[in-house]
């Protein structure tokens, strides 16, 4: 939580600069997804891989703003934070595995 | 108010037995794992979406020359999503390449700072800003959902020229046995996956609207704590995480 539950009846100041600033920084990144998704050219395998690319690794960049900013986790405790972290983790790691290894099966029983 | 105990520990948030595991409330912890569970299901949608994408194949495959400048819809290849999501209500005929996905995310990335803004006035215990914060984010939830059925009508109404199918009969629009923008898993994936999203964010849009009634009739004021506004609100940011997925996966890649 970050924060003890305060008695005091007078109003405290909002704190919402840091907020509006995240709110930005996901506006900046879609923008620059538009930008990779409208200037660089699909037409050769380079092109079209380093797209793929750069779109994963944003959208990862994006969920880390929101799950540690707007969601807290970042002000939680450790053990908090690796119980949500460890399993998707693991979850990466098996839809990545299955997908390297496995992936091509899907190919020869269609 | 908890001013005997320690700060840290506050009665709301002390567990049954006395202690509190993690320093988080019971609710806000399940909350968590729920969301948890619910990454699984949106992980193994994406993901099939992806494999069977790719065990089609590319118009590049059937038609060499073809390039994204002149992709054609056909049933024989895998659609490209700039070539299929390019409408945009009232402008009628322009072609506007992911546009309007564009802005249903913006409006989900506002409805999702409003929603911590809430929660943030939660915290100070302003009751007023919390309800002021809860309308903006039941607004943008409202005209989120209105934008997918939007995307949708136009979707399974499809374009005035339709496709042609490889008997010669024509076809316009989707359902789910065949559409008018590439293979009938094309437009399953669609509903499948933009369908499942947008129940999580009608249930979410709920969610906010009873929050936003309690806050107002002063249940969390006489409860001493807003730390409902703060569990709901971390399901209305997972919604919000998933169409950054959804968003990346299905209208980008």
């Amino acid at each position: 939580m970050g924060h003890s539950v305060e008695n005091s009846t007078e109003k405290q100041k909002p704190q919402t600069k840091e907020l509006w600033k995240v709110f930005w920084i996901l506006l900046a990144i879609t923008a620059v997804e538009f930008i990779i998704a409208f200037q660089i050219s699909s037409d050769n395998n380079f092109g079209k891989w380093l797209k793929i690319t750069l779109f994963i690794l944003l959208t990862f960049v994006k969920s880390f703003y929101i799950v540690g900013n707007f969601m807290h986790l970042r002000q939680e405790v450790k053990s908090m934070i690796w119980t949500i972290v460890i399993p998707v983790v693991f979850v990466v790691w098996l839809l990545a595995a299955l997908v390297y290894f496995e992936g091509g099966y899907i190919g020869s029983v269609r | 108010m908890a001013v005997a105990k320690a700060p840290l520990n506050p009665d709301h948030l002390t567990w049954q037995g006395g202690t509190q595991p993690m320093k988080v409330g019971y609710g806000k912890l399940m909350m968590w794992i729920f969301l948890l569970s619910d990454t699984f299901t949106f992980s193994a949608l994406l993901i099939s979406y992806g494999l069977v994408r790719f065990s089609f194949p590319t118009f590049k495959d059937v038609i060499p020359d073809m390039t994204y400048k002149t992709f054609e819809l056909s049933q024989q290849y895998w659609p490209i999503p700039e070539k299929v999501f390019e409408a945009v209500p009232f402008l009628h005929g322009i072609s506007l390449p992911l546009v309007f996905v564009g802005l249903m995310t913006f409006i989900l990335i506002f409805s999702s700072v409003t929603m911590v803004l809430a929660v943030e006035a939660g915290h100070r215990r302003d009751k007023a800003d919390v309800e002021k914060w809860m309308l903006w984010t039941i607004l943008g939830g409202f005209t989120f959902l209105g934008s997918q059925a939007w995307e949708w009508a136009h979707f399974i109404h499809g374009s005035e020229e339709g496709s042609i199918l490889a008997n010669g009969a024509k076809v316009f629009g989707a359902n789910l046995v065949q559409n008018e923008y590439g293979p009938a898993a094309f437009a399953d994936f669609f509903f499948f996956i933009t369908g499942f999203h947008g129940t999580h964010v009608l249930s979410g849009v709920v969610l906010n609207i009873i929050i936003f009634y309690n806050a107002s009739n002063g249940v969390y004021e006489k409860r001493g704590h807003y730390e409902m506004v703060e569990k709901v609100g971390l399901y209305w940011h997972f919604v919000d995480l998933v169409w950054v997925f959804v968003f990346t996966f299905f209208y980008l890649v």
